[in-house]
């Protein structure tokens, strides 16, 4: 289990400095690989088109799921509902490369996340702070991203998420010894997981941000704020022109400190997806699962 | 010793972190002003190769890197860094750099189940952990290039003159053997050059 759990916490490794983008048809699969996407998370309905028709949102057929794997040749992710053990099973029974247990679908347990020790393939699960993170990663999880507001166009949570985790690090590396045991007991983690923030100034696991990312700019920030790489869901396929934003999303994330390049890429991309502000949301998904 | 390494997507951390523990240092190339003189040579890391194909040609940075190695810069790749220096690719899959005499199958051994460690003898080396995430092996290799290591009857290291190159990835073990054989190489560049220039 060790071994497997190492070679997952690789997996996540190598999609650094990537984009994971969202698609729901093989065609959209090779366009976001043609751009230049690390992998994909394939799901019948985008974040956006969840959200505007409301209702249970649960994992995808798998047939569709794989017909994106025969469609690329790059890792393919799929999203499981919270808790929801037998739609995992049965992504690691088709070979998904990673699965998202994700707020985006609707909970099937309000207590429980996935033991996804129980696992051979990896997990990514979505954190607010620190504290989320760390259960997730107690749980298994061999990858963490942040739960920004996902088919809303709106980068602010994931941006609030990111710094709380950051600055969460932040504040764990700056403790004496003797206060890791208190931190553990409010962070409601196993003391060993506060023991390597403190030691490591990071988390055990590789980093995402995730929800709202909609701009090369959007994907830019959210890597000079931490993040180790990106996923982008709804702003890609609901903008005017998927393939050029993509692509420049892609090209934001490797050189997101250079702000001539990111001035370059941010022309001409056409009209981007139209998005909702938190402020009118009524379904807030970041609270699903803490 | 300065060593370029491919910061354009990937596990490039994880190689800069081995070189400083070594006393290289390790220059990130993520466009094609990284890319200057004054690098002893360059490291090609994991990650996914139609990514980083990608982004090679579109940063500019393709040619100037290719000629590099083409007129004899130490390369060590691993995994997607193999398949960008591979002349040849099974089922039609994309070649990059193609200057090694090697040809190559992408995800060789299937998607992340089949991903897995092992320990086997590096020639020149000895025996070392493998790790290989959605690996690739080298599938045969052509008179100009030749093995160091199989597994299962499968190449998953080869050497041809400059260019060195693993399936697997010695980045993600604590084990540097690999990262110290690499400089090694480009300290015999190095000592070569020298030589000719007194001479």
């Amino acid at each position: 289990m060790d071994n497997r759990y190492d070679l997952n916490k690789n997996l996540a490794q190598m999609l650094k400095g990537g984009v994971i983008m969202d698609v729901s048809n093989p065609e959209q699969a090779r366009i976001a690989e043609a751009a230049g996407a690390c992998a994909v998370m394939a799901l019948e309905r985008i974040p956006a088109d969840i959200r505007a028709a409301g209702g249970v949102s649960r994992m995808s057929d798998p047939k569709m799921i794989r017909s994106i794997q025969e469609a690329v040749s790059i890792p393919v992710m799929a999203k499981v509902r919270i808790g929801h053990i037998c739609e995992a099973q049965i992504l690691q029974a088709i070979e998904i490369d990673f699965i998202d247990e994700s707020e985006v679908l609707s909970p099937a347990d309000d207590v429980y996340h996935i033991d996804k020790t129980q696992f051979t393939v990896p997990f990514v699960c979505g954190a607010k702070d620190l504290g989320e993170a760390l259960r997730r990663i107690s749980e298994g999880a061999a990858m963490i991203r942040t739960k920004g507001e996902p088919g809303t166009g709106d980068v602010i949570q994931a941006v609030r998420h990111l710094r709380m985790i950051m600055s969460d690090i932040r504040r764990i590396q700056s403790m004496r010894q003797d206060e890791l045991f208190q931190a553990a007991k409010a962070l409601q983690v196993d003391v060993a997981l506060v023991n390597y923030v403190h030691e490591n100034g990071k988390l055990p696991v590789v980093n995402f941000a995730a929800g709202g990312v909609a701009t090369p700019a959007d994907a830019a920030l959210m890597m000079q704020l931490g993040a180790e790489g990106v996923f982008v869901g709804s702003g890609i396929f609901k903008s005017g022109n998927p393939a050029k934003r993509a692509a420049a999303i892609v090209k934001a994330v490797t050189n997101y400190q250079d702000a001539k390049m990111l001035a370059e890429l941010s022309e001409d991309l056409g009209e981007a997806m139209v998005g909702i502000n938190e402020q009118e949301i009524k379904l807030l998904m970041a609270e699903r699962g803490k | 010793m300065n060593i370029g390494v491919l910061a354009l997507q990937g596990a490039f951390a994880e190689h800069l972190a081995a070189l400083r523990k070594l006393g290289a240092n390790g220059v990130e190339i993520r466009q094609r002003a990284d890319f200057h003189a004054g690098l002893d040579g360059i490291i090609l890391p994991g990650g996914e190769s139609t990514v980083m194909g990608k982004l090679l040609r579109e940063l500019e940075l393709y040619a100037p890197i290719r000629d590099a190695i083409a007129a004899g810069m130490p390369v060590l790749s691993t995994c997607a860094g193999l398949i960008l220096l591979a002349e040849r690719a099974e089922n039609n899959e994309k070649t990059y750099f193609a200057l090694m005499d090697i040809t190559v199958r992408r995800n060789a051994y299937g998607r992340q189940l089949g991903s897995f460690r092992t320990t086997t003898d590096i020639a020149g080396i000895g025996p070392y952990p493998m790790v290989f995430i959605r690996a690739p092996f080298i599938s045969s290799v052509g008179p100009k290039a030749h093995v160091l290591a199989t597994v299962d009857g499968h190449v998953v290291a080869a050497r041809q003159q400059n260019m060195l190159a693993t399936a697997f990835h010695p980045e993600l073990t604590d084990d540097l053997r690999v990262h110290s054989y690499f400089i090694n190489m480009i300290a015999q560049v190095n000592a070569n050059c020298c030589q000719q220039q007194t001479a």
